[in-house]
C-alpha cells in the first residue's frame, strides 16, 4: 500500500517519488543507479528522523487523525486472538462506530471495546467517522458488565473525534449514555486498561476511558475538545486551531508529564501506519505487563485503587480564608 | 438639546441596563415583555409573576432561599482554582480568573452547602452561571467532591442545581477528568444508598450533562431549560437542518423519557423536601402553616 504523506512530509514524500522513479530506469542505462537509491533511501531516513524528532501539536494531531492509521479493529486482528464481535445495545441498534467483543491475550479470556473509524468513504459514513451515539454507549456498556459478570478484564482502545452531536443522540440522551459509562466504569470489579491509539476526543472518549491504566501511543492526542472547536470558541477563529493546539497540551508527552498517562507506547518513525505490527507488539507487551499487576488485586482493592486515581485528577490550592 | 437628542441617548441606555439586568429597578422580561419592578421579581425567585419564564439565578442566592434559614456551612470554601498549563488565548487564564472572581465574588463556579430542607439535613450544590459559564474544571470537581463525601459522612442526601457551558477548556485533560471525578463520587453515594437530586437549570449542556447533571436517583428540571450535550448551534452546523421546535427544553427532554420531573422554582422547596423524605424514609414535613412561629 503506497503510504499516505500529510502536508509537513512532503520533503520525505518528494524524496521517495525520485527512488520510485530511479527504480523503473531500465537496468543497464547507468552504472550507479542501486548506489543513487541506496544513498537517497539513507537521505529519506534521515530526513524522516528529523522531521519526526520536532513534531508539533497539531501535527501529532494530524499523525492521530491518519486515514491509514491502524484502528481497533486492526489491532483486534494483530494483538489478539480469537476474537468475536459482538453487536448491539439491546435497547435500540446496533452503533457501528464502537466495536467490542471477546478475545484472547495470549491465553487470557478478556473483553475489547473501541471506537472504529472507516477506511475509504464508504465505510467511514457506515461508521460515522468513529463519532458513536447513545446506542454505542449503552452497547459497549453491555459488554462491559458481561466482562464483569465473567470476570474477564476490560481493555479499550480510544480513537474517536467524540460523541455524535444530532438530533438523535439528543433525542436518546447521549448525556445519559455517557454519563452512566462513566459512573459505571468506576465500580467495576474488573481491571480496566485503556489505550488511545488515534484521537482522544472528549467526553465521546472518556465514556469508554475511566481506567486503572492508561495507554497513549506516541502519536495519539487526548482532549476536553478538538483543536479546531477549541480556537473558535476560545479564539474566534478556526485558523487558529495550531495555537490552541498547542495550549491544550493534548499529545501523549505532554500527558504524561502531567501525569494524567501511565505509559507513553513508542511508535516507528513515520507513525503506527508505517509498521501496524510492531504498535501491535508494542500494545501487547504493555497490556500483558499492567494487566499481570492488575489481575493480582480482589475486586474490592481494585475499585479503591480506581477511585483513589480519579479522585487525584485535577489541581488546585486550598487558601484560607 | 432637541427632543431627538432627548430621546436617543436615553432609549440606548435603557437597552443596555435591560440587558446586564441586575442594577435597575425595573427589568423587562425576556419572554414576555412585561415591565418588572426589580424588588418584586427577585422575592419571586426571579420567576416572571405575569408568564412564569424562570430568569437565571446566582448560585449562591438560589442555595440561600432553597435552604432553611440559618445552620448553613459551605464545604470546600478553600479550594481555589490554579493554571497548571499557563493557558492563554486572548486573555490568560489567570486573568479571566481574577474578572471572574472579582464580578461575581465567587473563587469559582461551584458552590457548596451543607444545611437543612424543612428541616432534613441535606447538602446542596448550585452552579454560579456567570462564573466562566459554570464551567466545570479542577475546583467544581474537587468540590463536588467533598460534598458528596460530606454526604456519605453524614448520612445525607445530595441535591445539585446545574446551569453551565460544559467543561472549563483552559484547563484542557484535567476537566474532561472531571466528569470521570464526579460521577465516580456519585457512584459512592449510590453504593451507601444516600439519593442523589439533580436538577437541571437554564443551561445544562457539554460535560456538566454528560457526568453529573444525568445521573440523578431523580432527574429534574426548571421549565425551558436548555438542557443538553451539544449545543444547538453545533448540531445545525452538523446535521444541516432545521432543529424541530422546542428541541432541546426540558419539556423536549421529558417527553424523550431522560427526565422524571418538571419543576416550578417556587415550588423546589416543598416538591424536592417531600421526595427526599420518602427515599429518606423520613415522616413527611409538618405543613408550614401548623409551625410555631
Amino acid at each position: 500500500m503506497a503510504v499516505n504523506f500529510l502536508d509537513f512530509e512532503q520533503p520525505i514524500a518528494e524524496l521517495e517519488a525520485k527512488i520510485e522513479e530511479l527504480k523503473h530506469v531500465p537496468s543497464g542505462s547507468a552504472v550507479n543507479i542501486q548506489e543513487e537509491i541506496t544513498r537517497l533511501q539513507q537521505k529519506s531516513e534521515q530526513l524522516t528522523q528529523s522531521i519526526f524528532a520536532n513534531l508539533s501539536p497539531w501535527q501529532i494531531t494530524q499523525l492521530a487523525r491518519h486515514p491509514q492509521r491502524p484502528y481497533t479493529l486492526d489491532y483486534a486482528g494483530l494483538i489478539f486472538k480469537d476474537f468475536h464481535e459482538l453487536h448491539g445495545d439491546r435497547m435500540y441498534g446496533d452503533d457501528l462506530a464502537i466495536v467490542g467483543g471477546p478475545a484472547r491475550l495470549d491465553d487470557t479470556p478478556v473483553m475489547l471495546i473501541g471506537h472504529q473509524k472507516g477506511r475509504d468513504t464508504k465505510e467511514r459514513v457506515r461508521r460515522n467517522y468513529g463519532m458513536p451515539k447513545p446506542e454505542g454507549y449503552r452497547k459497549a456498556l453491555r459488554l462491559m458488565r458481561l466482562a464483569e459478570r465473567f470476570r474477564m478484564p476490560l481493555i479499550t482502545f480510544i480513537d474517536t473525534p467524540g460523541a455524535y452531536p444530532g438530533v438523535g443522540s439528543e433525542e436518546r440522551g447521549q448525556s445519559e449514555a455517557i454519563a452512566r459509562n462513566l459512573f459505571e466504569m468506576s465500580v467495576m470489579g474488573i481491571p480496566i486498561i485503556s489505550c488511545v491509539i488515534g484521537e482522544g476526543g472528549s467526553g465521546g472518549a472518556l465514556a469508554i476511558g475511566v481506567c486503572d491504566r492508561l495507554l497513549m501511543l506516541q502519536f495519539s492526542t487526548y482532549s476536553v475538545i478538538s483543536p479546531e472547536g477549541c480556537a473558535s470558541i476560545l479564539w474566534k477563529s478556526a485558523d487558529k486551531k495550531e495555537v490552541a493546539a498547542d495550549a491544550m497540551n493534548l499529545t501523549a508527552d505532554k500527558l504524561s508529564k502531567l501525569k494524567l498517562v501511565d505509559e507513553v507506547l513508542p511508535e516507528p518513525v513515520g507513525g503506527a501506519h508505517r509498521n501496524p505490527q510492531a504498535v501491535a507488539d508494542t500494545i501487547k507487551a504493555a497490556l500483558v505487563k499492567h494487566l499481570s499487576h492488575l489481575e493480582k488485586l480482589p475486586p474490592d482493592k481494585l475499585r479503591a485503587a480506581r477511585n483513589t486515581r480519579i479522585d487525584g485528577f485535577g489541581v488546585y490550592s486550598e487558601v484560607a480564608n | 438639546m432637541s427632543w431627538f437628542e432627548k430621546i436617543m441617548p436615553s432609549r440606548i441606555k435603557t437597552e443596555r441596563r435591560t440587558r446586564s439586568v441586575p442594577e435597575g429597578l425595573w427589568i423587562k422580561c425576556s419572554a414576555c415583555d412585561a415591565v418588572l419592578y426589580r424588588a418584586e421579581l427577585e422575592r419571586n425567585l426571579n420567576v416572571c409573576p405575569k408568564c412564569s419564564h424562570h430568569m437565571r439565578i446566582g448560585g449562591r442566592e438560589r442555595l440561600a432561599r432553597f435552604l432553611d434559614e440559618g445552620g448553613q456551612v459551605e464545604l470546600g470554601v478553600e479550594v481555589s482554582p490554579e493554571d497548571p498549563l499557563k493557558f492563554r488565548d486572548s486573555k490568560r487564564y489567570r486573568d479571566r480568573l481574577a474578572a471572574a472572581q472579582k464580578a461575581t465574588g465567587e473563587r469559582d463556579a461551584l458552590i457548596a452547602i451543607a444545611g437543612t430542607l424543612e428541616g432534613l439535613k441535606i447538602v446542596a450544590c448550585a452552579f454560579e452561571f456567570k462564573f466562566l459559564g459554570g464551567s466545570m474544571g479542577s475546583v467544581v470537581g474537587e468540590r463536588f467532591k467533598r460534598a458528596v463525601d460530606h454526604c456519605i459522612a453524614n448520612r445525607a442526601p445530595l441535591v445539585c442545581f446545574s446551569s453551565s457551558g460544559g467543561a472549563r477548556m483552559q484547563e484542557a485533560l484535567f476537566s474532561l477528568m472531571q466528569m470521570a471525578k464526579t460521577s465516580a463520587a456519585l457512584a459512592r453515594l449510590a453504593r451507601e444508598r444516600l439519593p442523589f437530586i439533580s436538577v437541571m437549570t437554564d443551561p445544562t449542556t457539554g460535560g456538566v450533562s454528560a457526568s453529573l447533571a444525568m445521573l440523578g436517583d431523580l432527574n429534574v428540571a426548571e421549565p425551558r431549560a436548555l438542557i443538553g450535550f451539544a449545543g444547538p448551534r453545533v448540531i445545525q452546523q452538523t446535521v444541516r437542518e432545521t432543529l424541530p421546535e422546542g428541541f432541546q427544553r426540558s419539556e423536549f427532554l421529558l417527553d424523550h423519557g431522560a427526565l422524571d420531573l418538571i419543576v416550578d422554582r417556587r415550588d423546589m422547596r416543598e416538591k424536592l423536601g417531600a421526595l427526599l423524605r420518602l427515599l429518606m424514609r423520613q415522616p413527611a414535613a409538618v405543613p408550614a402553616s401548623t409551625q410555631p412561629q
